[in-house]
């Protein structure tokens, strides 16, 4: 019996690699399981390999796992590539000529299963079913009921019609019976499991679905991978409730708009990936000194310039917190997990509106793309809060033939009416400016303002539990090395933390930060005392230990664990830099 | 109803003889004369000394960044479509780091008016050739005499797909303001380019210039064609309507009920939250 199981479907880009995976990761949700998945790819529309990999564990995961346990191989480089991730007593499906079963003589010993599956489909009259009899063969090898997945596939061409299902459905048995013919003394049952009120999403769609849940109401944005989904996932979603989604003429446009919609009074965002950023940053300095709020949505991938469009960094940190010429107020965000990503957005255009300023949420493409396994939102966790915006009637009580839109207050937090506001008349100004908003150059003002904006975020923070993140049975403030990290290494760094812990002498805890800046520093300061500090990052230069670094006292003996080959962390690589840091 | 009074803001800084008084009085004339009060317009400006009729004129003023006027203004009119929302920059500000978003917005076609004051010039920077300074002209900023051609803006955007396109001089402000109520008034994208001479940097496009070159179209052209044949016939030196063709601007087109301005404070809403969950499970 397995209570877990580690899958691969590899082949060439635009041969539905990512719907096989997703079918098959959806049906092992549905019979209990925790999944978590990790898409490969590159920067071209067909051709090329790409693979979907994934774990499922009746514990919830967040890893998809560093080996394999069956290997669906449609093009040849599926094997070549990812052999050395095989568990030892792995099968790999492959297609070929003729049917056989042969042993790996190699130094590694799996079985191989090779099939003509794209023969096979074709005489059941559809071609494309090749895959659906990949799927059969491994849902047979570990044994799930197949009326599962004969659901999903009514559901999946339920517009194609009858026919088409039909053909897939033949193609889903066609693959049991090769396994049960050819395999059958390497079928091994999955355990049912009872997970259930479980969701199946990905982190761009927990964000972009968090923020409609906190009522924004229009997304201006560019095409750019792996951020798209965020705006695709909204342009479908947004009408039903009265809002809307613009693809604009560029990266510049996509946070311009955003911050016209937002003066206007709407929850408005905008999401990219580092390029964009790049060239948003002018205009995220001029939502910072009109104090005009925005959510902006950066979800990383390999840089620099054009970089690895395609692949998974941790590389904007520096470029999230410090990006813009002068100094801005801003609240940097970056959710460790697909459930929190939802909430963290959510929380995001509260922070925007209260404080007045920019919100950056960070993702990183293995956050981003990847489906996950979730245990279901829950309404009561997220609170809209809309800050110091005012009505007409609040407007009226101050008085003012134009209205101080900079007004300094103890807080730093300036009433805030809307444009069209009948008593709410006002000046918003990238400029310096003076109360009413008039250009001023008056060094007493000046300071007075700079003051202003920048001490007005300086105790901003998410509410709890969101600013920190941890896992595993052992609490931070009790061990002697804190595992640190951000974002979609989550998963990673729970799971190698639990290995180290039973190998080393130390004891090792994990914690994430989700709210990076400003930093919760009362917090880390008592967490950090007397702590080595082993920050484990996507980057090269290690940009959250130095970070920590210019905020707060840090144990000598700290490093970081880096890796900026373009995947993300295997346990394996930790564990093994590990023994060189510690 | 307003008065001239209404809409005075901040003190100009604008240098005496400036052709951009004539356009900001004018767009104060549009106002009042139209039956608006200031609290029912956005007036979007860009970087320059034309960025600064956002703070000269008391309204909902966003003096936003260099080339940006356009995108903030459509976003301002996306989120409330009840505002009146006009952008203005100067030729640089438009033409140049901002030429993206102008073509965009003329295809776009979101209900407000680009007014541009084009002085042919960086004035501000004091005195940079701008993309609409002529060939052969002579500033600090270039090596040589200027050997490009300007940009020809009135047809951009009348090939572009802008519902309303026209030509003023802030030396005749009777015409510019009847432009300028039409632009207000049509319903779509109206661009309108303003001749505004420099009196401090532009020595070649002055008031006499002006006075002496400019032809007057008294209607607009059936087509688009012909307007831009005329606009090139004339090179470039034509004022009044161009071009008018009234179709459905960009939100009527979308069609959606808009609402995006009544959220208020509380819990998010369950109903909505489990609806949409369903999708994932």
């Amino acid at each position: 019996m397995r209570q877990s199981i580690e899958w691969m479907v590899g082949g060439q880009q635009g041969e539905g690699i990512d719907s096989t995976g997703e079918l098959f990761a959806k049906t092992l949700v549905k019979y209990g399981y925790s999944v978590s998945t990790y898409k490969q790819f590159m920067s071209r529309i067909k051709g090329g390999h790409s693979n979907f990999k994934l774990k499922a564990t009746k514990e919830r995961n967040y890893y998809a796992g560093d080996k394999i346990d069956i290997l669906l191989c449609l093009d040849k480089e599926s094997l070549e590539v990812n052999e050395g991730y095989l568990s030892d007593d792995a099968v790999v499906i492959r297609e070929g000529k003729e049917i056989s079963v042969t042993k790996n003589d190699g130094s590694m010993s799996y079985d191989i299963l090779t099939v003509p599956m794209k023969k096979i489909a074709t005489e059941l009259g559809n071609p494309l079913a090749k895959n659906m009899i990949a799927i059969g063969i491994s849902s047979a090898l570990i044994d799930l009921p197949k009326d599962l997945l004969s659901h999903f596939i009514s559901e999946i061409f339920a517009k194609k019609g009858d026919g088409v299902i039909q053909t897939n459905i033949q193609a889903v048995q066609k693959g049991y019976d090769l396994t049960n013919e050819h395999l059958s003394h390497r079928i091994s049952s999955l355990e049912k499991s009872d997970k259930t009120d479980q969701l199946f999403i990905s982190g761009n769609e927990a964000t972009a679905f968090g923020s409609l849940m906190a009522g924004c109401r229009f997304l201006s944005a560019y095409p750019i991978t792996p951020a798209s989904e965020v705006m695709e996932w909204l342009a479908k979603e947004l009408p039903a409730v009265g809002g809307t989604v613009m693809q604009v003429e560029d990266e510049i446009a996509g946070i311009c708009f955003a911050i016209g919609a937002n003066y206007s009074g709407v929850r408005a965002m905008t999401s990219t990936s580092g390029p964009g950023l790049s060239l948003k940053t002018e205009a995220l300095g001029m939502a910072g000194m009109t104090e005009v709020p925005i959510v902006i949505v950066n979800s990383q991938r390999g840089g620099p310039s054009t970089g690895l469009p395609t692949k998974h960094e941790q590389s904007d940190l520096q470029q999230m917190i410090y990006g813009t010429h002068g100094e801005i107020p801003r609240i940097v965000l970056y959710p460790a997990t697909i459930e929190d990503a939802f909430y963290i957005a959510a929380e995001s255009f509260n922070l925007a509106e209260i404080y007045q300023c920019p919100v950056i949420v960070g993702l990183d493409l293995g956050l981003s793309m990847n489906k996950m396994t979730i245990p279901s939102f829950d309404h009561s966790r997220v609170n809209i809060d809309r800050g110091k915006l005012i009505t007409n009637e609040e407007a009226a009580e101050y008085d003012e033939a134009f209205f101080k839109r900079y007004r300094l207050t103890d807080d730093g937090i300036s009433p805030r009416p809307k444009p069209g506001m009948k008593n709410g008349l006002h000046l918003t100004s990238s400029n310096e400016h003076g109360e009413d908003g008039y250009i001023s150059e008056d060094p007493e003002l000046r300071v007075k303002m700079m003051r202003k904006r920048l001490e007005k975020v300086k105790n901003a923070m998410i509410q709890e539990p969101f600013k920190l993140q941890s896992s595993g049975d052992i609490k931070p403030e009790d061990a002697d090395v804190l595992l640190v990290g951000m974002g979609s290494t989550y998963g990673a760094i729970g799971e190698s933390m639990i290995q180290l812990n039973e190998e080393g002498n130390e004891t090792y805890a994990h914690l994430h930060i989700q709210q990076l800046y400003p930093l919760p520093l009362n917090e880390l300061t008592s967490l950090f005392k007397n702590k080595k500090i082993i920050t484990v990052e996507n980057n090269y230069n290690g940009q959250l230990l130095l970070l920590l670094r210019q905020y707060l006292p840090i144990h000598e003996h700290s490093d970081s664990i880096v890796q900026f080959d373009g995947n993300p962390f295997m346990i394996k690589t930790v564990l093994e830099q590990m023994k060189k840091v510690v | 109803m307003a008065t001239m009074k209404d809409l005075r803001g901040d003190v100009s800084t604008w240098c005496p003889g400036c052709g951009h008084f004539s356009i900001m009085a004018g767009i104060q004339k549009a106002i009042i004369e139209l039956g608006y009060e200031p609290h029912e317009f956005a007036i979007i400006s860009g970087i320059g000394c034309s960025g600064k009729v956002s703070e000269y004129i008391r309204s909902n003023g966003f003096h936003s960044i260099h080339g940006r006027s356009v995108p903030v203004a459509q976003g301002v009119k996306m989120g409330n479509p009840d505002l009146k929302v006009i952008a203005s920059g100067g030729d640089g500000d438009g033409y140049g780091i901002g030429l993206g978003h102008f073509v965009h917005a003329s295809r776009r076609n979101i209900d407000m008016s680009y007014i541009v004051m084009d002085n042919n010039i960086y004035g501000l920077t004091k005195g940079q050739t701008s993309p609409r300074s002529q060939h052969g002209f002579v500033t600090k900023s270039a090596a040589t005499d200027n050997k490009e051609y300007p940009v020809d803006p009135i047809s951009t955007s009348i090939i572009n797909g802008a519902t309303f396109v026209a030509q003023g001089y802030s030396g005749n402000i009777k015409e510019l303001s009847n432009i300028l109520k039409r632009a207000i008034e049509h319903r779509g994208f109206s661009h309108v380019n303003i001749y505004s001479p420099c009196v401090t940097f532009n020595k070649i496009n002055t008031y006499d210039y002006y006075k002496e070159n400019l032809v007057t179209i008294e209607q607009p052209f059936e087509s688009r064609d012909e307007a831009v044949k005329s606009i090139r016939e004339n090179n470039g030196l034509v004022t009044g309507i161009l071009y008018e063709e009234h179709r459905d601007d960009f939100q009527t087109k979308l069609g959606i009920d808009f609402d995006m301005q009544s959220l208020e404070s509380g819990k998010m809403d369950k109903e909505l939250l489990n609806s949409i969950q369903k999708k994932f499970e």
